[in-house]
């Protein structure tokens, strides 16, 4: 088994929050017969958004199943802000899953859908129609909450559940694919949602197979594959780690030579090739930080003028494409 | 899509939580499975007794002579009818269609899993379910019992009817043909409740439980106790004659049986959430 990479990029968060913050994952595995789910998962994920990639299959649901107690680990233990689902009653007025299947109790339209659970919960008439009003206004649906779910789009069914995950304002929501079946604009109104709950200090857990808008919208990526946790932490950290893929820099300025010249003399350069129309290099690095202080250094102390610099594979495709080994579906 | 924080009421804790949530509970299943469409086949398998009644009534003149003249024997029909027709075949296949599908249903239609994600301990839930189903039974085959009632006297007419049911045995006959039927609803709602718990498919255990029902006329003592026809049978008022080939045995006095029927409940009712409470969600594997 490979190691996991685990960035303390939320350092600074999970030191500042306690147990009682945190959702924590102690060696956990769930196997369905003979089949594993996921094995010997360790984590402890703070307050802010954190996003689940990985390919089908990779165990992804398996893990929001079990933060949300609908499937119990073999092994292990999972607590969610130092609660267990095994005390439903507080547990989950706590917690909110917006899971994937697109079901629903028949005959109902999208304000009972979300008003009849509220109930299930135990709250007043009052309270529960302020909730439901409140939450189907956050997801934009109040329009078209007193019609039939079965007569509304899977975006608007993927709204009106949406909803439902977050009628009874839990602190944390756990969100299976909630970008699926929605249309850019809805897209882009659902993340700025979620960044909301999350500067509100929710925990939000969320999958997606959208790499650009995971990265968009998350403060820290779980990748997992095949059951395993490959990596944890910021995007940035994550791709700093992966020794064996260094970091791939273009950098465009008038003398290409004399700059490559500078580098080869560092250890931590792997390989530098100079463009075709000599006005840039490409460099691949080990070590980032201590690139940018040699090139700091080389601006400062001659006259080498630079136009741009940018990194090639260090956004959450090239991580993935690195730690899972193919592009995601859809991207 | 916008976000204002508002502070979520509290909810409190202990009995007047549990009945405010099984109040909501109630509400949900009733309107789902029994105010829906779906509930229709229920519908006309109420009304079968009923219908036969009614006609019976309306056209048979011999029957419409029978009641009249000689009723001891008709309440005797009826009996048979009740027994054979109502008890073994409209609640039995009634409860296991409402009780089978409270939890199995729900799995099927891929809608459990919002129970399970809600602020109930699952325990409640049970009962809750359990409550819907009862309420919607009783007050379905309750009505068929009445309505067969109904159109039994009806050929008696108003004044020889009134002197049946308050000045001889009328009002207790109704009264324990009502309380039967609320008692089959009873058993038989907790008993298909569990086989829908326990069986992926609950149809199989569901018509074995029929036949064993069935030919509980012929079982030696000992094994009559272990079904619930057995001790509805004890607490008929009219006897119905089992036939020639039945095997007798010695009646449970009527306060065991009641109480032995809401015990057996409670056990099962216990099994189901002890069920409930491990229960996952793999709706892809049903």
């Amino acid at each position: 088994m490979e190691a996991v990479i685990n960035i303390p990029i939320s350092q600074t968060a999970k030191e500042s929050v306690t147990a009682e913050q945190m959702i924590v994952f102690e060696d956990v595995s769930k196997f369905y017969g003979e089949i594993l789910g996921v094995n010997r998962v360790n984590l402890q994920i703070a307050p802010g958004i954190t996003s689940l990639v990985g390919p089908n299959g990779s165990g992804k649901t398996t893990l929001m199943n079990l933060m949300t107690g609908l499937i119990q680990p073999t092994r292990g233990r999972v607590k969610v802000l130092d609660y267990s689902a095994n005390d439903p009653e507080i547990f989950f007025r706590k917690v909110g899953y917006c899971s994937q299947f697109d079901s629903f109790p028949a005959g109902h339209t999208g304000y009972e859908f979300v008003y009849s659970y509220l109930r299930v919960h135990g709250y007043a008439k009052n309270d529960a129609d302020r909730m439901t009003a409140r939450a189907i206004e956050r997801v934009g649906l109040t329009e078209a909450a007193k019609r039939k779910v079965a007569g509304y789009s899977k975006g608007m069914r993927q709204r009106i559940r949406l909803a439902q995950s977050i009628a009874h304002q839990p602190s944390v929501i756990v969100l299976d694919e909630p970008l699926n079946g929605l249309d850019p604009m809805a897209r882009a109104e659902a993340i700025r949602l979620f960044r909301e709950l999350a500067d509100e200090g929710l925990h939000l857990i969320i999958s997606s197979h959208i790499l650009h808008e995971v990265n968009k919208m998350s403060d820290r990526v779980i990748f997992i594959k095949e059951g395993y946790i490959k990596a944890e932490g910021e995007v940035q950290g994550v791709r700093n780690e992966l020794e064996e893929h260094p970091l791939q820099i273009v950098v465009r300025c008038d003398q290409p030579s004399f700059l490559a010249t500078k580098l080869f003399a560092e250890p931590h350069i792997v390989e530098v090739h100079i463009h075709d129309d000599r006005k840039g290099l490409f460099v691949k690095t080990r070590n980032t930080d201590k690139f940018y202080d040699l090139l700091n250094r080389v601006v400062v102390t001659s006259d080498l003028n630079i136009e741009t610099v940018a990194t090639v594979d260090n956004d959450l495709n090239a991580v993935y494409h690195y730690l899972i080994g193919a592009r995601q579906e859809g991207e | 899509m916008n976000a204002v924080a508002i502070e979520a009421p509290t909810l409190g804790s202990g009995w007047s939580l549990w009945r405010r949530q099984i109040a909501g509970i109630l509400r949900l299943e009733i309107k789902k499975n029994f105010l829906s469409k779906r509930a229709l086949p229920m519908y006309l398998l109420a009304a079968i007794p009923v219908v036969i009644m009614m006609m019976l009534a309306l056209f048979d003149r011999g029957m419409r002579r029978g009641v009249r003249t000689n009723f001891a024997e008709a309440m005797i029909v009826f009996s048979n009818l009740h027994e054979g027709l109502i008890l073994r075949t409209v609640i039995f296949f009634g409860c296991a269609w409402i009780f089978m599908n409270l939890f199995r249903g729900e799995v099927v239609d891929k809608s459990l899993h919002y129970y399970f994600l809600s602020a109930v301990k699952r325990e409640v839930l049970v009962v809750g379910k359990y409550l819907s189903g009862l309420i919607a039974s009783c007050t379905l085959f309750l009505l068929t019992t009445a309505g067969a009632l109904f159109f039994l006297y009806l050929p008696r007419g108003v004044q020889a009817n009134l002197d049946y049911i308050f000045n001889g045995p009328g009002w207790a006959q109704i009264t324990d043909y009502l309380g039967i039927t609320i008692l089959a609803c009873v058993g038989y709602g907790a008993l298909f409740m569990v086989i829908g718990l326990f069986f992926r498919n609950p149809i199989i255990p569901a018509l074995f439980v029929y036949g064993w029902e069935w030919l509980n006329f012929l079982l030696p003592p000992m094994l009559k106790k272990i079904s619930i026809i057995h001790y509805l049978h004890s607490l008929v008022p009219v006897p119905v004659n089992e036939g020639p080939l039945a095997i007798i045995g010695e009646p449970t006095p009527q306060w065991i049986a009641i109480t032995g029927m809401l015990i057996v409940t409670a056990i099962v009712l216990f099994l189901a959430s002890m069920r409930i409470r491990r229960m996952e969600i793999h709706y892809g594997g049903e």
